[in-house]
């Protein structure tokens, strides 16, 4: 079928089944609008930035497990897509961004709106195409979808000059890709399977340490069947919160600089540690030479590069985690004896009694305490399973990992790698996109909000609707808390203040409601109303800026000298 | 340790800048890099000198898999390979010097690839460990310019290891 290049990306976007983009128009990417405008199957979602759009995308792809699409123009439009791609690089989240380029004359010559973002991409991309054949694109858009998802998932882009777009050909979709270079592992080798399941059922102290990879290779139900096979503990990076169910009592919680104590001292006590899609990141090992002194370590992931990276792995598994967790759950239940971890499960129950999350009880006159927002928000929707968190980066980052309980597989998504400031909000409406039917609430900060905040007139104009709840302590907080610790409480640059801007009023500002709560009373009927409202709604929680996140683990130091909250005598337990 | 790789790649544009920037990125050294055609014309071999610990070796090779325009990472064994270098070196030369200098350039089997009054420029192919020795032989003379390809290497054709190293992950 004849068509131009800019309908070729559609109709092969929708041969993808593709259903939502993100994105902006703009000068290079004039003739793929146009082409939106002459029809398509696939909801385009109108960003208000670049960086908003590609967030979008990624709340998009971590809500609903497939690939995100982000559109842009060419030069700055392509550039604000930077962030989100480095994003989607560092947390392995499928993203396809299509950009628009200069006419492919023009390219070289510095033209209006040109910039090399292919160029500027590579550190942080799987591949990218600059497409200069129109012909090429069914065949582009088809391996940039394939690269996203296959293997280890991340980003990819595909830029495209304005005539290759307005250039004519023969359409015909391609029913697979040839990419010579591109073979992720198809399955894991039997023996190292066998090896594993070996190491682990003659374990004392065995623990599964959970990263974002379980998510991404949808092998969330065989994690659990290899957990309770072996009755084996399960501790859950920030990447895998929501992997394996919160409430279950195999879930010891999260290992890593925030971590309770009790998951870290699990994770590095332990004899045997199975890594499964977690890559041994700085913000969970500590300093790497005292993490988990003596323990054997079994890497599972499909990526060759992670095994032995940062820690050397004694028995690797190379390998798409799907397969291979079931392979192992199958081989762990066949000489398991469960009961053999017990006492293991029961000194790390001992430790958790032990060593309990705590905060300060607010005093009269006092702000609430931002660890009372987010335990106010998991009492709120417990036992729902229909919600979806989303965060920004920072201490209400940390608090909602303590607090907040998913049961359910994509429920908690947050920036971990890459702690891009700005996230929650747009990953939010890019959830909700992903999930209709589910409440999505973005626990954010204030200095976060301040990034992309702008994406709230997206959430009401597009109808979908989030639920703000900024955790506004009047500072960048996390950069306090360092300054309070760190630099002998020499504050630098932090204030942005409770009260400028309003931010209740600049939610109604944009058609959204807004709450502003400094009381308990408050806290509890605000969120209990924008929870209920369906539409987008701010709450602006305003709490003590002198709380730090405890416990936490000092940059380089060793993962088992934790600093703890100190008690006093008005300390509550969470 | 210093270890020579041989990389196939697709010949396509950008494909080298994708391998030198996961170098770059990554902080590992290149010591030196030569990158030219193969027998398939949709094929481009880089040869890499690296000096680097086993450790970052495998993570190198790990790493340049995992783009999508390498199709192979091989690992040149100083006994399984042959690798040669070609230079070309602008010797200072007046007359006096000048059967020395010629001398000294046909043990190595350097050939005289341009004579001027008062300067040659030898080339010389060779393995690279000659190309140092010859280099640091005719220095003293005045060495006024030096251009070197960087080594480039393929597996024996002979002998038991006829196939160079290939590291491949359980």
């Amino acid at each position: 079928m004849r068509m131009t290049g800019a309908d070729a990306i559609l109709r092969s976007l929708e041969a993808e089944g593709v259903e939502v983009m993100f994105g902006i128009p703009g000068g290079a990417i004039l003739p793929f609008y146009d082409a939106i405008a002459r029809g398509t199957t696939i909801r385009h979602v109108l960003a208000r930035h670049e960086q908003g759009a590609g967030h979008m995308a990624e709340g998009y792809a971590r809500a609903s497990g497939r690939v995100g699409v982000a559109v842009a123009t060419s030069g700055p439009g392509a550039t604000n897509l930077v962030t989100p791609i480095a994003d989607a690089w560092m947390d392995s989240t499928p993203l396809v961004c299509i950009t628009g380029q200069v006419k492919s004359f023009l390219i070289g010559t510095d033209a209006f709106q040109e910039c090399d973002i292919t160029g500027i991409t590579i550190p942080i991309v799987k591949h990218s195409w600059l497409v200069q054949d129109v012909r090429e694109l069914p065949h582009v858009i088809k391996a940039a979808v394939h690269v996203a998802t296959t293997g280890r998932s991340g980003p990819v882009l595909v830029d495209v000059p304005r005539d290759v777009q307005e250039a004519e050909l023969d359409f015909s979709y391609p029913d697979a890709v040839s990419l010579p270079g591109w073979k992720p592992p198809r399955r894991g080798h039997p023996r190292q399977i066998a090896a594993s399941a070996q190491a682990v059922t003659a374990a004392e102290r065995p623990i599964l340490y959970v990263g974002g990879g379980v998510l991404n290779a949808h092998a969330t139900d065989e994690l659990r069947a290899l957990a309770e096979a072996g009755r084996l503990p399960v501790v859950t990076t920030l990447m895998a919160k929501s992997a394996f169910p919160e409430s279950h009592e195999l879930h010891v919680g999260w290992p890593g600089m925030h971590g309770p104590k009790w998951s870290n001292w699990a994770l590095n006590k332990a004899d045997v540690i199975v890594a499964v899609g977690a890559r041994f990141d700085d913000r969970v090992t500590g300093k790497v030479s005292a993490f988990a002194p003596g323990a054997t370590i079994v890497h599972l992931d499909v990526d060759a590069a992670e095994i032995s990276k940062i820690r050397h792995a004694d028995i690797p598994v190379v390998g798409p985690l799907k397969p291979v967790l079931a392979e192992l759950a199958k081989a762990v239940a066949a000489s398991a004896t469960p009961e053999r971890t017990e006492p293991w499960l029961r000194q790390i129950g001992a430790w958790r009694e032990q060593f309990p999350l705590k905060y300060r009880q607010r005093r009269e006159g006092e702000l609430l305490k931002p660890q009372r927002v987010l335990e106010a928000l998991q009492e709120l929707t417990a036992g729902r399973d229909d919600v979806v968190w989303t965060t920004g980066v920072g201490q209400h980052q940390m608090w909602a990992m303590q607090y907040i309980r998913c049961d359910r597989p994509r429920t908690f998504i947050t920036s971990g790698g890459l702690g891009t400031m700005g996230y929650g909000v747009p990953a939010a409406i890019g959830a909700k996109a992903a999930r209709p039917d589910a409440t999505v609430v973005c626990v954010d900060g204030d200095g976060c909000f301040q990034m992309t905040g702008q994406e709230l007139a997206t959430a009401v104009l597009e109808e979908l609707p989030i639920v703000v709840v900024i955790v506004n302590n009047g500072y960048l907080g996390m950069v306090r808390q360092w300054q309070d610790m760190f630099f002998e409480e020499r504050f630098s640059q932090i204030s942005l203040t409770h009260t400028v801007p309003d931010y209740a009023q600049l939610a109604r500002a944009y058609g959204a409601l807004g709450f502003t709560v400094e009381s308990e009373e408050e806290l509890l009927d605000a969120l209990a109303e924008a929870l209920a409202s369906g539409r987008t709604a701010v709450v602006d929680a305003r709490v003590d800026p002198r709380e730090h996140c405890f416990p936490m683990i000092p940059a380089g130091a060793a993962a088992l000298d934790v600093v703890e909250f100190e008690d006093t005598e008005d300390t509550v337990r969470a | 340790m210093k270890h020579t790789l041989s990389v196939m790649l697709e010949n396509t544009p950008g494909a080298l800048t994708r391998v030198t920037s996961m170098f770059a990125r990554r902080g590992f050294n290149i010591e030196s890099l030569a990158v030219g055609p193969t027998e398939r014309h949709d094929v481009s071999r880089i040869t890499l000198r690296v000096d680097c610990e086993h450790h970052s070796l495998e993570q190198i090779e790990k790493q340049m898999h995992k783009l999508v325009n390498v199709l192979r990472v091989l690992e040149l064994g100083p006994d399984d390979s042959v690798e040669r270098e070609l230079a070309l070196l602008k010797v200072s030369a007046p007359p006096s010097r000048r059967a020395e200098l010629m001398a000294l350039g046909e043990i190595f089997n350097a050939r005289i690839a341009d004579l001027g009054p008062d300067a040659i420029v030898f080339e010389l192919t060779g393995t690279p460990e000659d190309v140092d020795s010859f280099e640091e032989l005719v220095r003293p003379h005045g060495l006024q310019e030096l251009a070197r390809t960087g080594r480039i290497g393929l597996g024996r054709a002979s002998g038991a290891n006829k196939r160079p190293k290939q590291h491949v992950l359980v």
